[in-house]
């Protein structure tokens, strides 16, 4: 009976986890078009519906009833898997994050983390990781030059960032001594004045740098760049499989600031008259606009400016930052 | 005056001569390089400005064109109009020819005649705005101001060729007496202060 109830749960969370998620990449592309728009002084879509909100619903009939078209030479069982890998392990990575404090339903505790396990950290950066699978074997299985570019980007993309993201978060987890998300979430307890980014500000900021490369976005875009490499691994991609790939996209950058929210800014604690809940909202909206915001502003790097930065900048910092961590805890 | 100083190429005072950023030389050379490469308050600045581009109100440079329209500059060169007189509501064109000679894509037709005070009339004068190449010659060579261009720029037709007629072209009357002729403000139109350099004829000998 109780095994059956915690299935029940189960299924019952990732599901509400997937819908909600994927409501909110599908809503996150409509703002990143009305803030990009705003700030290159145009209005963005504003012809479906009021302001334009209802793009959303023409773009996604679009998308589902565009024609699927797989290319003649390329590697077909790979060509149709390979956007799936994205929103997949994207999802995936979702299961040990924790996104509220528990509330109670009807008389019934509900923690809203799907699976608590005691390596949540490791788990969603590890799945996160596999995500690149997707642009890699889209790239390799298309044939297609520039795609072939674009997964050979993710590849370079992939050994430069994730050093950093490792080795940034390994100094707060030390201060920690958890990698469970609940248990960083539960050391910063005390208000703002507890949080971890004014403790290890340096990682504070190589975690975002390496989060902005995990989620491929400006100035790391190197992968999809319409200057350079057409739109990269998804030059031959139309429709649905084409969508798939950039769900993942947004839905990676929700789970990098529900990350970057819960380990360094206090996650889901009540800051003063704010509750939890609405405090971790706002934070990773906050995140989200800077996603969009840093798009508008900044310049993209070539290939080899993100391995110079990752290898011979933010990594020694990294390991300077681990140094000096391990010094002052001692 | 001499030209010396124009002929010297070599040593322009005032020029900086720029041989390129200085290598690093050691490893601490190196290492301020890259910081200071690497942390530039000009990306914060890019930040600041296209924050403060979002935050301004009515800050939009889109016309939603079909339904807001951009007024259009009396230089612009569209589709022809024929005007009349000011006073006598007759047609200013004096039956010339000079816009049918003139004109480079041989688009314009005119066929005139002389009525009873053997005064000359247009009887026909088309244009085959599929040819037109909206040059503005015959505008400009007009003696009378008597064609000239509009303003109607969204005319895309079904057709290669559309001929417009004189009376699609010419000022209706109506329009006309209701005193709302505009006035060409375009290229060869009069100044404002045309009247001021108007003189007598000396006709007294
Ligand atoms: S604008 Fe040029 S091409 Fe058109 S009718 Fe006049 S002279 Fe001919
Ligand atoms: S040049 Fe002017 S006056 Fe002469 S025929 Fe053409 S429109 Fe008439």
């Amino acid at each position: 009976m109780g095994e059956m109830a915690i299935v029940i749960e189960t299924v019952i969370k990732a599901i509400t986890v997937l819908a909600v998620v994927a409501g909110m990449a599908a809503f996150a592309t409509y703002i990143e078009r009305k803030v990009l728009a705003f700030m290159q002084r145009r209005l963005g879509p504003m012809h479906v519906g009021p302001h334009g909100i209802l793009q959303l619903a023409a773009d996604g009939i679009k998308l589902f009833t565009k024609e699927d078209i797989v290319p003649q030479n390329s590697i077909k069982p790979i060509f149709k898997i390979a956007p799936v890998i994205a929103p997949a392990s994207a999802f995936t990575a979702m299961a040990a994050v924790p996104f509220f404090p528990e509330f109670t339903l009807f008389g019934y505790t509900v923690h809203p983390i799907i699976a608590d396990i005691n390596v949540g950290i490791l788990f969603v950066m590890g799945v996160a990781s596999v995500g690149m699978y997707a642009p890699l074997l889209a790239g390799m299985s298309s044939v297609n030059k520039w795609a072939l570019l674009g997964a050979a980007r993710t590849v370079i993309q992939l050994l430069s960032f994730e050093v950093v993201t490792g080795l940034s978060i390994l100094a707060p987890l030390m201060m920690i001594g958890s990698l469970s998300l609940i248990d960083i979430n539960d050391y910063q307890m005390g208000g703002v004045g507890s949080w971890l980014a004014w403790k290890q500000p340096l990682a504070f900021v190589l975690f975002m740098i390496a989060g902005f490369a995990e989620t491929n976005r400006t100035p790391f875009d190197l992968i999809e760049v319409e200057s350079e490499v057409v739109s990269g691994y998804a030059t031959d991609y139309s429709g649905m499989r084409w969508g798939l790939f950039f769900v993942g996209e947004y839905a990676n950058m929700i789970t990098v600031s529900f990350l970057v929210s819960i380990i360094f800014l206090g996650g889901y604690n009540p800051i003063w008259f704010i509750p939890g809940g609405l405090a971790i909202l706002l934070k990773i909206s906050f995140f989200i606009f800077l996603f969009l915001w840093v798009r508008a502003a900044w310049p993209h790097v070539r290939p080899d400016q993100l391995m110079w930065l990752c290898w011979k900048v933010l990594m020694p910092l990294a390991l300077l930052n681990i140094l000096l961590t391990g010094i002052v805890l001692i | 005056m001499s030209l010396e100083q124009f002929k010297n190429r070599n040593g322009i005072p005032g020029y900086i001569y720029f041989e390129g950023e200085e290598k690093p030389k050691n490893g601490w050379e190196a290492f301020k390089r890259v910081v200071r490469i690497s942390v530039k308050g000009e990306l914060f600045v890019g930040l600041w400005i296209v924050l403060r581009e979002m935050l301004k109100k009515g800050n939009s440079h889109t016309v939603q064109y079909p339904a807001e329209k951009l007024t259009i500059g009396p230089r612009y060169r569209a589709i022809h109009r024929l005007l009349r007189l000011l006073e006598s509501e007759e047609e200013r064109c004096i039956g010339c020819g000079l816009c049918e000679k003139i004109c480079i894509s041989n688009c314009i037709r005119m066929d005139t005649h002389y009525d009873e005070n053997g005064r000359k009339q247009i009887t026909e004068y088309t244009i085959n705005f599929g040819r037109c190449i909206f040059c503005g010659y015959c505008a400009e060579v007009c003696p009378e101001l008597a064609i000239v261009h509009g303003i109607e720029y969204e005319n895309a037709g079904e057709q290669r060729s559309h001929y417009a007629l004189k009376e699609d072209m010419l000022t209706p009357l109506d329009t006309f007496r209701a005193n709302k002729q505009e006035e060409f403000q375009g290229f060869g139109a009069l100044s404002d202060n045309a009247d001021s350099f108007i003189k007598k004829t000396p006709l007294s000998y």
